[in-house]
């Protein structure tokens, strides 16, 4: 028999915003433990939590961005459980009443056709705390807990079960990750765990409509971590089913070092929340006026962004696209691409040598030197002939380096490219004088030696001279010698 | 509706509460008791209240995202009975 697995993910993004959602502690990563604490986020005795504002506004944007219906009034409840990273023993969440509900997200696959991925809804959560369990300084019969991470803000985002494929998944999570990068809520830094995803999968016979059993998967560390742990899983149900098996309803942790899922053995009644509205917190409410106003700050997205790069700028699909990955790089190609003529040369610095020298350098675009007002200089400069093209690699490097302008460069460098015709002719004729068998070479019909005259030629100019002129100089001098 | 026997370790467990048998009758009589009084607000028709989700009329009660001074390392695990390089220690949870 033929399954069809179906897929639905649990996303957790967690908000950049300054202070944590229900105190003003700090939110920064990597702090030493326990140092960014309050009575509040610590569980103490008579503390209040107080929402934080931001987190609203943050709940809008994403919800607008993905379509969904934001309710007019939302409640906070409490999730109930008991675990050391959580010294309230209780989880401050959405139950009943969400933020938002119903919307959903376009994922295009090359070669498919695009699949509406539902959202089924939308809502806020505090994050719970770091325990840690195996490292070397932790004792044997005890566990070490950092409360910092308590109440920095997350919004959970929970997709219907539309998923077909473990590539769908994938494509779904680096699409929405950009569209939280894209709406300056997250950093989208996948190493501090600012996007976390859980996945639930069960199989049915192709044609069916009855969802099998579930199991859900957990502790993915990367997209790729949750397509490999999904392809694992539906190949484990696949053989169980296919051997007259049934799938028992648990959860799985993914081992990305061993590449397998196993059974997490959690205590019997484990999943019982008990959740009920917090008394402690007012509830949420949303009018159209407040939705209204976030709308209109949202900045473009990265699909709006890409059909406008094609549109405004010329560009061909493929190159819009890759400019529009980050909000950065489209917002460094705009910079520039505005101050040139030739858009298209813009994309391929930039996709090209800017892209690669980042990487190389382990820079941000933020702290280059070559600002997208230098590049726009420097093409301006490559576009009137001013220096070649190979002498426009040494600028941008340089410039990379200095952060001097690159017509400076171009001067103290001495990289103005020769377009004196003079200059090239003698250049040319000395160059054919000291060949006379190459000549012949070419007299008699050897196209090729064409590439070595020039080779010298570049070489004896330090590449300086303009290669349309060498050429056209070159190739009227050798028709008259044929003569 | 009634409560067992065996709600009462359910709770118990999840209150991470031990009790003996003799505790655990008790919070069955008492706990029907109070289920049986509650029962009382089944009588009225709640059909077209909206459910309080709190008792004051309020909404948005918000603070602006601006950190505030917080504790210490130090402050923040003096009251705790193990610690460990600034960690709070406690019972292994998982093996």
């Amino acid at each position: 028999m033929y399954y069809e697995p179906v897929i639905g993910l649990e996303v957790h993004i967690q908000l950049n915003t300054d202070t944590k959602i229900f105190c003003s502690c700090s939110t920064l990563f990597g702090a030493v433990p326990n140092s960014q604490v309050c009575p509040v986020c610590l569980g103490m005795p008579g503390s209040l939590p107080v929402l934080n504002r931001k987190v609203m506004e943050y709940a809008v944007r994403l919800s607008l961005a993905t379509g969904c219906k934001i309710n007019n009034t939302s409640i906070l409840a409490r999730k109930n459980y008991f675990y050391p990273d959580l010294p309230k023993s209780y989880q401050i969440s959405q139950f009943e009443e969400p933020f938002a509900e119903h919307g959903e997200l376009v994922v295009k696959i090359e070669g498919q056709p695009s699949r509406r991925i539902g959202i089924t809804r939308i809502h806020m959560e505090e994050d719970a705390g770091k325990s840690l369990h195996a490292e070397s300084f932790v004792g044997k019969d005890e566990s070490l807990v950092d409360v910092n991470r308590c109440g920095v803000p997350l919004l959970e985002v929970v997709s219907d079960p539309d998923f077909r494929t473990p590539q769908e998944a994938y494509e779904y999570l680096v699409h929405l990750r950009q569209i939280v990068v894209y709406l300056g809520i997250c950093d989208g830094n996948m190493e501090e765990g600012s996007l976390r995803c859980d996945a639930n999968v069960s199989l049915r016979p192709i044609g069916t409509t009855t969802l099998g059993t579930k199991t859900e998967l957990k502790n993915m560390n990367s997209f790729r971590a949750v397509e490999k742990a999904l392809e694992y899983e539906i190949h484990r149900q696949e053989m169980i089913l296919e051997n007259g098996g049934v799938i028992e309803q648990q959860t799985l942790l993914w081992d990305a070092n061993r590449n397998v899922a196993e059974s997490m053995r959690t205590k019997e009644y484990s999943h019982d929340y008990r959740y009920f509205p917090d008394p402690d917190l007012a509830p949420i409410s949303m009018t159209a006026g407040d939705i209204e106003q976030v709308r209109a700050n949202i900045p473009e997205l990265p699909e709006a962004k890409r059909e406008r790069f094609m549109r405004q700028f010329s560009l061909p699909e493929y190159d819009a696209q890759v400019l529009t990955e980050s909000p950065k790089v489209a917002e460094y190609f705009e910079q520039t691409a505005l101050r040139v003529k030739d858009k298209k040369a813009a994309s391929n610095w930039i996709m090209g040598n800017l892209l690669r020298s980042l990487k190389e350098r382990n820079e941000h675009l933020h702290q280059l030197k070559l600002t997208p007002a230098f590049l726009a200089e420097l093409l301006t400069l490559i576009e009137q002939g001013t220096i070649s093209g190979s002498s426009a690699k040494e600028v941008f490097e340089e410039c990379l380096d200095s952060g001097k302008s690159p017509t400076l460069i171009v001067e103290e460098k001495g990289l103005l490219q020769i377009s004196d015709l003079d200059a090239i002719e003698q250049i040319v004729s000395s160059i054919i004088e000291k060949n006379p068998r190459d000549v012949q070479d070419y007299l008699n019909g050897n196209e090729k030696v064409l590439g070595f005259f020039i080779g010298q030629i570049m070489r004896a100019t330090q590449g300086k001279a303009n290669p349309k002129l060498v050429n056209s100089i070159l190739r009227k001098k050798l028709a008259l010698l044929s003569k | 509706m009634s409560v067992t026997l065996e709600q009462v370790d359910v709770i118990a467990r999840l209150s991470k509460l031990e009790f003996n048998q003799e505790e655990k009758s008790k919070f069955v009589e008492q706990f029907n008791q109070i289920l049986q009084y509650m029962e009382k607000l089944n009588e009225l028709d709640t059909e077209p209240i909206e459910p309080t989700y709190n008792v004051l009329d309020i909404s948005n009660v918000t603070r602006p995202d601006e950190l505030k001074p917080w504790l210490s390392q130090d402050e923040a695990l003096q009251n705790a009975p193990r610690t460990k390089h600034g960690f709070f220690s406690v019972p292994k949870v998982i093996g």
